[in-house]
């Protein structure tokens, strides 16, 4: 298997091609049979290249499998070419195993729509997509990945074509994308011009050897993060990711929550050698995550589209993995990437759960009371919320806490800075505590809220549904203190190989005193304790009344969360409409100026042309007399 | 002998009787005749300078000239052929589709 990792992304790109050609004629039983088992085959193929590395290399180094040599052109090159090494692991596993659990999950999710072939071809393209952006082993590559899964994410989000809404998101979705695109191909050809390699090892092994330029480095830092920016929707450009919910929820769950999103935190990590060399860029990193951790759980705390809470909490919990990564805990940052993968995809299959149940009604406002009808789903949910609070022992937890740690006991920045950072990381985190008990007390508890005939229709979801929601409820409950125990990480010895040493550079996985970090775990959990109770006292006897109270007391302050702070609006008022002004009065004014001009150039030589042709009498000794009398003027000249 | 002067006068009249002819007939065989006509006047005169001059030159332009004329008889006649079989006539006057 090591010498053929190019069949785990080859699998499901097969299930592509079969589901999208011949799906629609071969029925559902047989598009739900390759779909499966191009994603199944995925993960066993990964499972066995990653038992098969460890294997042949106990101490963890880096696997590589060459397909072979795709451009050479000078000293320059790139090959198709895929790796192995803790980190791919890592991600492999998480990637395969929960893209299978949700394939298996949207079998049922997706059983009564239009369009089942349609959706697994793409889902299995995604898998495929994902899979080349963690197994290449250079930037290119990884780029080839990282825009196939951006295509997958616009087809899926539009997957509802026929609405207007979700082929908008769609594309928004794809256009904010661009600008991050941007940074990463200008960090590439950074890259290229100075390292003269794209390689991961490579462009690792130049600047941990020391003395590349600062500036250079600090630049191409900022603009491969311009790239997870997009890709993982931080501030500013996380706007497309809460339209992303547009798409069908087990696609929230998969793309929007488990594994694309993250694909720019595992880029930062890929790329820790550059960053710890560039502390400017780290500091940018760190802030960016912390705004934006803060910011998005504002505004989950008034929303009442279950999936809107869910989207922001995710962009809010990515902001949580950039605040790692920057803070240098780039362990920190992949274990709740992990973590994140369990508990979020749990919670997006389990609000699809809610959804299917309540015949595709998502506004909360209409729930209530849901514990009793769908017992397995609100227990799953129940689980992955406290995972996703930070309750211990439950593995959010765990991986929370460490990167709050972290983000105080830093040795890159000044004190100051790492207050700041982790003051807005322990705010974000007891907004998430209050939002998610929030969605649970109103979506769960009370009086069912909706229609009659809603309520009649209230059922749990079908095995193919429950399955993957208690595999992923229990991951989330055991996940966090199997793989990140504190002082006996399983993780961070794992990962330790991908940290090359680099003089002058502090070491990738630093030491955290224990007094501090039990410390700072009491805080953490109460923190958790205390959203949670505020969230209980308010919404579980009341519900929406309590929602109303709020508006009553802080107006400015409700409408503006409601609102999303009207961000939104204000790309329209300072780009999007500028934008448009500019393309209008280019296509009217400027575009009609060309056109005008060459309109009249073509008048007049049609003119010119009308009055020529008198000279075409048809009459050949008329030409012959014409051309005697050229004749003799051409001699005259000449002569 | 001859004077060379003599053979370009009679070279120049035969010329001028050929462009006359190519200006004022109708018959597109006359015309081709006539043109014919003048390709000879020109014969005439490259053989008058080659005696002159004593130089073989002019003679050698002589047999190409002959030879293009000829190629030029086949493509015209051919032309002149095909003129016939659409519109029943060589009257290079009836021949006036592209006129404006």
């Amino acid at each position: 298997m090591l010498n053929t990792l190019w069949l785990i992304p080859i699998l499901p790109f097969a299930g592509f091609l079969l589901n999208g050609l011949f799906g629609k004629r071969l029925g559902k039983g047989f598009v739900t049979a390759v779909a499966l088992l191009a994603s199944l085959g995925a993960a066993v193929a990964g499972t066995i290249a990653v038992v098969q590395y460890h294997a042949a290399y106990p101490t963890g180094g880096l696997h590589l499998n060459l397909v072979y040599n795709w451009i050479a052109s000078g000293s320059i090159g790139a090959d198709i070419s895929f790796q192995l090494d803790p980190l791919s692991v890592v991600m492999l596993m998480v990637v395969t195993w929960v893209g299978f659990l949700i394939h298996l999950y949207s079998v049922g999710y997706m059983a009564h729509e239009d369009g089942y072939g349609r959706y697994f071809a793409y889902l299995n393209l995604f898998l495929a997509e994902m899979l080349v952006l963690i197994l290449g082993s250079s930037y290119l590559l990884m780029f080839v990945g990282w825009e196939g899964v951006g295509l997958c994410s616009y087809l899926l989000i539009g997957f509802y074509y026929q609405t207007d809404y979700a082929p908008a998101a769609g594309k928004k979705a794809f256009i904010v994308n661009r600008i991050g695109d941007f940074g990463f191909l200008v960090a590439m050809f950074l890259m290229f011009a100075y390292f003269g390699s794209v390689d991961f090892a490579k462009v690792s092994s130049i600047a941990a050897a020391g003395g590349v330029e600062h500036w250079l480095l600090t630049a191409i830092c900022l603009l491969l993060f311009l790239g997870a920016v997009g890709k993982s929707a931080q501030i500013p450009l996380y706007v497309w990711l809460p339209d992303a919910m547009a798409g069908p929820t087990p696609v929230s769950a998969l793309i929007h929550a488990a594994t694309m999103v993250t694909a720019g935190v595992y880029m930062v990590v890929r790329s820790n050698a550059l960053f710890r060399l560039a502390p400017g860029a780290m500091m940018v990193v760190a802030l960016i995550g912390a705004l934006t951790a803060l910011f998005a759980a504002t505004i989950g705390i008034r929303q009442w589209d279950i999936k809107k809470v869910l989207a922001y909490s995710t962009v809010s919990q990515l902001g949580f993995m950039f605040i790692g990564v920057g803070v240098g805990a780039f362990t920190a940052g992949i274990f709740h990437l992990i973590t994140h993968a369990f508990f979020k995809a749990c919670l997006f299959l389990g609000s699809g759960s809610v959804i299917h149940a309540m015949s595709g009604e998502q506004d909360m406002r209409k729930m209530g009371g849901l514990k009793s009808k769908i017992p397995i789903t609100y227990w799953t949910f129940a689980i992955a919320t406290y995972a996703i609070a930070g309750f211990p022992p439950f593995a959010g937890f765990f991986s929370k806490d460490e990167i709050l740690a972290s983000a105080l006991n830093n040795p890159y920045f000044p004190k100051p800075f790492s207050w700041l950072i982790w003051s807005l990381g322990t705010v974000a985190a007891f907004c998430t505590a209050y939002y998610m008990y929030r969605l649970v007390y109103l979506t769960f508890f009370g009086n069912f809220r909706g229609t009659h005939e809603q309520e009649h229709h209230l059922h749990e979801s079908p095995a193919s549904m429950t399955i993957p929601l208690i595999i992923l409820a229990a991951l989330s409950a055991v996940g966090g203190a199997l793989l990140g125990w504190p002082h006996h990480h399983f993780l961070a010895a794992w990962l330790k190989p991908i940290f090359p040493e680099i003089g002058g550079a502090p070491e990738a996985q630093y030491e955290i005193s224990p007094n501090i970090e039990y410390a700072l775990m009491l805080v953490s959990s109460a923190i958790a304790v205390i959203g949670w109770w505020i969230a209980r006292t308010r919404f579980r006897d009341r519900g929406l009344e309590a929602d109303d109270q709020f508006a009553r007391n802080m107006p400015a302050v409700a409408r503006g969360m409601e609102n999303k702070w009207y961000v939104d609006e204000a790309y329209g008022a300072t780009i999007v409409r500028p934008l448009e002004g500019l393309s209008q009065f280019l296509w009217r004014g400027i575009d009609a100026l060309i056109d005008g001009t060459l309109a009249i150039v073509g008048y007049i030589v049609a003119a010119i042309g009308d009055l020529l042709r008198f000279f075409q009498t048809g009459n050949v000794r008329n030409y012959a007399l014409m051309f005697f009398l050229g004749v003799i003027v051409f001699i005259w000249v000449l002569a | 002998m001859i004077p060379t002067h003599w053979f370009l006068i009679l070279s120049a009249i035969l010329f001028t009787i050929g462009v006359c002819g190519v200006l004022t007939r109708k018959n597109g065989i006359t015309i081709f005749m006539c043109i014919e006509l003048m390709v000879n006047a020109v014969n005439l005169t490259f053989v008058a300078y080659a005696r002159q001059f004593h130089q073989l030159h002019g003679l050698i332009f002589v047999f190409f000239v002959m030879a293009i004329a000829a190629a030029e008889a086949a493509v015209g006649l051919a032309i002149f052929i095909s003129l016939f079989h659409h519109r029943h006539t060589i009257d290079v006057d009836e021949a006036n589709l592209m006129r404006w």
